[in-house]
């Protein structure tokens, strides 16, 4: 599978690096290089057990290394708006930025960069030249490697020191293409010392065959600098959609990411953050809700490298029918991060004997004096809890809806945006009734 | 309102209730009484549909309706209640919430629109100074980090807002102090009136100082083996049970 790639590659490289610019172009051939070595991860991998890539990799998506311009008006197909976010909004078509003129985006502070990757790399390449692959160059990770090899563009953000957003910036990635299509694109966020920004990210699909997205995303906290990334998946279930959020954490900076998985096809989350200065808070949660035969697959590290830090982690899953979810919490604490406190959790509910999930807390200590603990279950809805609710007149359906929407509460309590989180209880509540099995506005899932 | 007829329930096939009868009418307030292990919470689960018991042989009639036959959802809007021994904690569910919706499938079943959320509002608060309850654990997730003594008067506060024909208190004086003791049971008196009937299940007699019975009932070992009035229960608190023990094996 790996060879029809790495044949485009040779052949292609010099249209790859013409259609992107110096800096990303900089780690192309090591990437590549890497790339050959490991080829795509397969589920020998211990890093991916439960992801099975398989069936994703066995079609022939177009690819498109000319930079040939997709024909959409983003507005006409981004039908998940969330009311009253008033965000700054910014897309990226399949692998490119799609420039638009959003007159919110105007009020963004002075000195905030903002753009198209690629475009910044050629005009600003100094701004970009001490970040770009820092994190992601560490990786000995074959979906990582391809990206570098192929990512010639994405979305870039940086918030200088002490300036803070006001509104949340919302990332909407699209995808569209009329053949069976594979997007690799690179975002990169940098949040100078005590900046501040909150980033939603929105998956769509528009069209009706098979997608593979391969992200990587690189996130630079800075010194007492605040930072929350929102991830919202609501594809159809073609859709192969694999990311890599690597984050860099420094002194007393604060960080919460929040993935949610609505709908899908294939998921593949790995997040790695690293806590690279001291009093640092980091909080990591996540939600599925998975049926007929969906997959997620959270693999997520976190690295406790300094003293002082405190990091929390909690994932829950309702999962049904035949759906699959995988569950992974790495947790490093290096020899000399004393005083670390640690706590993982993940939490699942099977609705019926065929779905399944799998979990596994990897913990490594090698500090004395620190808190960890972690915890995993798996199990039904309470019956007891639902008979309670029986006696009192609330219908099995209703009980059994409002006992899910419970176990999903504190992943949605955990959203700091009010909009997005009345917006997000309501899709949740909406995909939990069953009565849309489907992104709204969407018609390809039937 | 209610007929039992030589109800037998099980268990994982074991038998709890032996043949048990009994007959409620409105307006009337039963007390059960018996040793531990006798079959009283078996009964309320029973009457009340908890699927984990099987019943066996013997019915139970609920305005003529086959009670047996109905959900437990659907026997909760025919007006039946159960104060639970032992309330559930539903993390993450608001007792607003929680409420809300079981008052609209109340009103759902006898075909009534949705409450408004004034009257919502202004029932909660009415109901909730009957029981005394404390602002705040309304606001919270139903019985969550609720005291003994919050949750039963959790359950008196819930049976307020649905005022069932037919409410079956499962020891509700069980770890209740005697403040809150008189407060539950000054609930229950305030919500008793000539159409509606209660059932009370207890183990000792000093619940029945604040609601006096009018029918005191023995169960032991699957069976009510003796009645009588609120007399015999200051007699089975002087004597034990094991003279009735002794009077049914002599049989």
């Amino acid at each position: 599978m790996e060879q029809q790639y790495i044949d485009l590659y040779k052949q292609f490289h010099e249209n790859i690096k013409s259609n992107s610019a110096p800096v990303i172009n900089a780690l192309r051939d090591e990437s590549f290089e890497l790339f050959e070595t490991l080829g795509f991860p397969t589920s020998d991998l211990e890093n991916y057990k439960y992801t099975d890539l398989n069936a994703s990799l066995s079609i022939d998506y177009g690819l498109n290394i000319n930079r040939i311009h997709f024909p959409v008006d983003p507005y006409q197909v981004f039908k998940c708006d969330v009311p009253g976010i008033h965000s700054f909004l910014f897309f990226v078509v399949n692998d490119a930025f799609f420039p638009v003129n959003e007159p919110r985006n105007k009020d963004l502070p002075e000195g905030v960069i903002v753009g198209s990757l690629k475009e910044i790399a050629e005009t600003q390449p100094d701004l970009l030249k001490n970040y770009y692959g820092k994190l992601s160059s560490k990786q000995r990770d074959g979906l990582v490697a391809f990206n570098g090899t192929f990512a010639q563009d994405g979305f870039f953000m940086y918030v200088p020191k002490n300036v803070v957003l006001e509104h949340p910036v919302q990332l909407v990635n699209i995808m569209r293409s009329d053949v069976d299509f594979m997007a690799n694109s690179h975002n990169l966020i940098i949040l100078d010392e005590g900046a501040k920004m909150q980033l939603l990210v929105c998956d769509h699909t528009v069209d009706n065959v098979r997608f593979f997205a391969n992200r990587v995303t690189e996130v630079f906290v800075g010194e007492n600098a605040v930072y929350e990334h929102y991830k919202l998946e609501n594809t159809h279930t073609r859709m192969t959609n694999l990311t890599t959020l690597l984050i860099q954490q420094k002194d007393s900076s604060t960080v919460l990411t929040n993935l949610i998985t609505l709908h899908n096809g294939f998921t593949r989350n790995t997040v790695e953050i690293d806590l690279d200065g001291e009093h640092c808070e980091t909080e990591l949660c996540g939600m599925v809700i998975g049926d007929k035969n969906q997959q997620v697959d959270n693999f997520t590290t976190i690295l406790h490298n300094q003293p002082n830090c405190h990091s929390s982690e909690l994932f829950k899953y309702v999962l049904d029918d035949v759906s699959k979810g995988g569950f992974t919490g790495k947790l490093r604490v290096a020899k000399d991060a004393q005083k670390t406190s640690a706590f993982q959790t993940n939490r699942n509910i099977l609705l019926n004997k065929t779905a399944k999930m799998r979990t596994r807390p990897q913990l490594e200590i090698y500090a004395d004096d620190v808190k960890c603990s972690h915890g995993a279950t798996i199990g039904q809805l309470d019956e007891s809890a639902k008979f309670y609710m029986q006696q009192r007149g609330i219908s099995e359906t209703e009980a059994r809806l409002l006992l899910m929407f419970a176990f999903t509460s504190d992943i949605i309590d955990n959203i700091r945006i009010p909009a997005l989180q009345d917006r997000i209880k309501i899709m949740v509540e909406n995909r939990l009734r069953g009565e849309i099995s489907k992104c709204e506005g969407c018609m390809i899932c039937q | 309102m209610l007929e039992i007829k030589n109800l037998h329930a099980s268990i994982n096939g074991k038998e709890i209730l032996k043949g048990l009868s009994l007959t409620v009418r409105p307006g009337e307030i039963h007390a059960i009484m018996g040793p531990n292990g006798a079959g009283k919470s078996t009964l309320s689960s029973v009457l009340t549909g908890n699927p984990v018991f099987d019943v066996t042989h013997g019915e139970i009639t609920f305005y003529g309706k086959n009670l047996l036959e109905l959900t437990p959802e659907h026997r909760a809007n025919e007006g039946i209640f159960l104060s639970f021994q032992y309330p559930v904690e539903i993390p993450g569910v608001s007792m607003v919430n929680f409420m809300r919706t079981a008052i609209n499938e109340q009103r759902k079943y006898r075909k009534l629109p949705p409450i408004s959320s004034t009257d919502f509002l202004r029932l909660m608060r009415e109901k909730k100074e009957l029981v005394e309850m404390d602002n705040k654990l309304t606001n919270r997730s139903v019985n969550e980090g609720f005291s003994g003594g919050e949750k039963k008067k959790n359950e008196i506060f819930q049976m307020a807002m649905l005022e069932p024909r037919l409410a079956i208190l499962d020891e509700t004086d069980s770890g209740l102090d005697i403040d809150a003791l008189r407060i539950v049971a000054n609930g229950v008196n305030r919500l008793k009136n000539p159409e509606n009937a209660a059932i009370v299940i207890t183990h000792y007699q000093r619940l029945l100082d604040y609601i006096i019975p009018d029918f005191v009932h023995v169960l032991y070992d699957g069976r009510i083996v003796k009645s009588g009035t609120k007399e015999l229960a200051f007699e089975l608190e002087e004597k034990g049970y094991d003279w009735i023990k002794r009077e049914v094996e002599e049989e």
